[in-house]
């Protein structure tokens, strides 16, 4: 049988499959007995909840793009006929909207754990990397869906936002035009718009799915950010993590659901609800709640490049970061210094966030200031030079010996490796 | 070229091996490809670009007759506002003692307006910035420190002769092309 795949898969029908075609083997392989290590705290759920998310993005925007017309003229009202007359239209909608929001929440999570835990250190550059892409995807896809509906906010986010490519000399101007593909956001703007909210998610399950295959190759870090050393230190991701992501998915969705059924334009603007005038702009323009921080990292700077240029940086920052935080330690558990900087970073994107919402002027604009200044000293600075002086505390041997010792205590004692009948019997992980 | 095809000669930067006619033709193949992909790439992205109809822009014309001193209107062009301000003497005056003042973006009043027609300021209202509509063409509305025009996203100040003032715009109000047609007609465009 040369040329077969030899399947282990005992049903007749999958193994003739599988002989062929071993995709039966390969989610046996990556999500069967894929050894994870034996640690995870929750903080671990929010990738599959983002794959989730992903998932319900598609799936009812697929149904959205039945019912909607994407020309300046129609675009609103179909989105009211969304609202009104299609049938479970309105869910549908505010899936969408509130899922947007959520997608962010989780992303914002996910990434943060990673910040914690050291998770971009090597050997998971490239894992981190494709991470920062698919921030970035999502933010342009966020960006455009919302300019769909055509309202105020709809309008004016698109032309603020294009108009940031105004800032660069020279070609500034001809890029706008070309993004516009007029003289000022209208029809053409929007159907290009749709025509790329439609494309990047797709772009983006490709590019989760590279982020998903180098996690595979790396293997996931854990809370105490020290290698997996033995098979003891893990467990088979099914039915360990299977069964622990459904926990948060649960939760997840119950989260979900409040916003969608009690809150579904909490998140949202009322100015959207006014169709769309290119002679008025709303006296008080904000983005969605997702982009404040960088849209206040964008107006803390007087300058109009000067800003664009800050606010990209913001985000191109976190691509080096692996090679800016000099510490070969991961987890901030053993890190007592980066421990507090990592609260006082994530204070500094609150206020950016709270700072972005409110006017540009008075002690807002001193605020957001200076924790655009953090942020940047943060990354530059401080994580370079504070890798060579922190003094990390003692890690532990191993990650079995941290959830199972007898001491309770990270490190406490000597001792090898467990006893291979200790490993067998508790199987309740920490 | 030439000379590398008909008598193989030894290239230094390929480490001594010796050039062939399968390298030549690689780079042919290679650069042929090349231009196809950009010839078939270069359509597409300029589809995006401005298409025939709206650049074949109409221009528009504005009666100025009902448009009293201190009154402001906005017209559309090209889809964008256009601001036509019929200033009062002390808003001149204003904008002619300001020539002197430090500018962001220097300009003389004289170059902004038609000469013997200083009485009426013509720009295109959008914020240079990041393209909002500046507040202040009806008297009800903020018309910032400068007296001409505000813009409430992100606090540019515009003077009566619409140049930048004070905020992070980096530019004066554009001025668009226009001409008198008479005393109380402009085509603009």
């Amino acid at each position: 049988m040369a040329g077969l795949h030899k399947s282990e898969i005992s049903n007749p029908v999958l193994n003739w499959i599988d002989s062929r075609l071993p995709i039966f083997t390969m989610i046996q392989k990556e999500y069967g007995v894929f050894p994870t290590p034996r640690n995870f705290n929750y903080f671990w759920n929010f990738g599959a909840l983002a794959m989730i998310n992903l998932v319900i993005m598609i799936a009812t925007g697929i149904f959205l793009a039945m019912n909607y017309t994407p020309h300046a003229t129609m675009a609103f009202d179909s989105v009211e006929r969304i609202m009104r007359d299609v049938n479970n239209g309105w869910l549908l909608r505010y899936v969408h909207a509130n899922g947007a929001s959520m997608f962010f929440i989780v992303v914002y999570i996910h990434m943060l754990r990673s910040l914690y835990y050291g998770s971009y250190k090597a050997p998971r550059e490239l894992l981190w990397i494709l991470g920062v892409i698919i921030l970035l995807l999502m933010m342009a896809t966020a960006f455009m869906g919302y300019v769909l509906p055509w309202g105020q906010m709809s309008y004016w986010g698109a032309t603020v936002i294009t108009n940031l490519f105004s800032a660069f000399p020279i070609v500034g101007e001809s890029i706008v035009t070309w993004l516009w593909g007029g003289y000022s956001v209208d029809n053409a703007t929007l159907n290009r718009f749709f025509s790329l909210h439609y494309l990047l998610p797709f772009v983006l399950v490709g590019v989760v799915f590279l982020h998903v295959a180098a996690l595979h190759v790396t293997g996931s870090n854990n809370p105490l950010g020290i290698d997996v050393k033995t098979p003891q230190d893990t467990l088979p991701f099914h039915p360990y993590y299977t069964m622990k992501d459904s926990v948060g998915i649960c939760v997840y969705l119950l989260v979900f659901a409040i916003l969608v059924f009690f809150a579904p334009n909490y998140l949202g603007h009322s100015d959207n609800y006014i169709p769309a005038n290119p002679l008025v702009t709303p006296a008080h323009i904000v983005p969605e709640w997702y982009f404040l921080p960088f849209y206040a990292i964008l107006r803390s700077v007087p300058d109009k490049l000067g800003g664009v240029l800050l606010m990209f940086g913001s985000i191109g920052v976190l691509a080096v970061l692996p090679w800016l935080d000099t510490s070969p330690v991961r987890s901030a558990s053993f890190r007592p210094v980066y421990r507090i900087l990592f609260w006082v970073l994530v204070l500094a994107c609150v206020v950016l966030g709270i700072a972005g919402g409110k006017p540009a002027e008075g002690v807002w604009v001193w605020l957001s200031r200076v924790a655009t200044a953090y942020y940047f000293l943060h990354f530059l600075v401080i994580l370079p030079i504070l890798g060579k002086f922190e003094r990390p505390l003692p890690l532990p041997e191993s990650i079995s010996r941290a959830v199972l010792g007898r001491d309770g205590g990270f490190g406490g004692g000597g001792g090898g490796l467990m006893p291979g009948g200790a490993v067998a019997k508790p199987m309740e992980k920490a | 070229m030439a000379e590398s095809a008909a008598a193989p000669h030894v290239a230094p930067e390929m480490g001594g091996a010796e050039v062939t006619k399968r390298d030549f033709l690689k780079l042919v193949a290679g650069a042929g490809a090349a231009v196809g992909a950009g010839a078939i790439v270069w359509p597409m992205v300029d589809s995006m670009n401005p298409a025939a109809d709206v650049l074949a822009l109409s221009s528009t014309t504005v009666d100025l007759a009902p448009v009293i001193p201190g009154q402001a209107i906005t017209i559309s062009w090209r889809g964008k506002p256009v601001f036509v301000r019929h200033r009062t003497l002390d808003e001149i005056a204003k904008a002619h003692a300001d020539d002197k003042a430090r500018l962001p973006d220097p300009a003389a009043d004289a170059t902004r307006v038609k000469v013997g027609r200083e009485q009426w300021l013509i720009v295109v209202g959008i914020c240079t910035h990041l393209g909002c509509i500046p507040l202040g063409n009806r008297s009800t509305e903020v018309r910032g420190e400068y007296g001409g025009w505000f813009c409430p996203c992100h606090g540019s100040h515009y003077d009566t002769s619409g140049r930048i003032r004070q905020g992070p715009a980096p530019a004066n109000l554009a001025v668009p092309p226009y001409a008198f047609e008479s005393d109380t007609k402009i085509k603009i465009g």
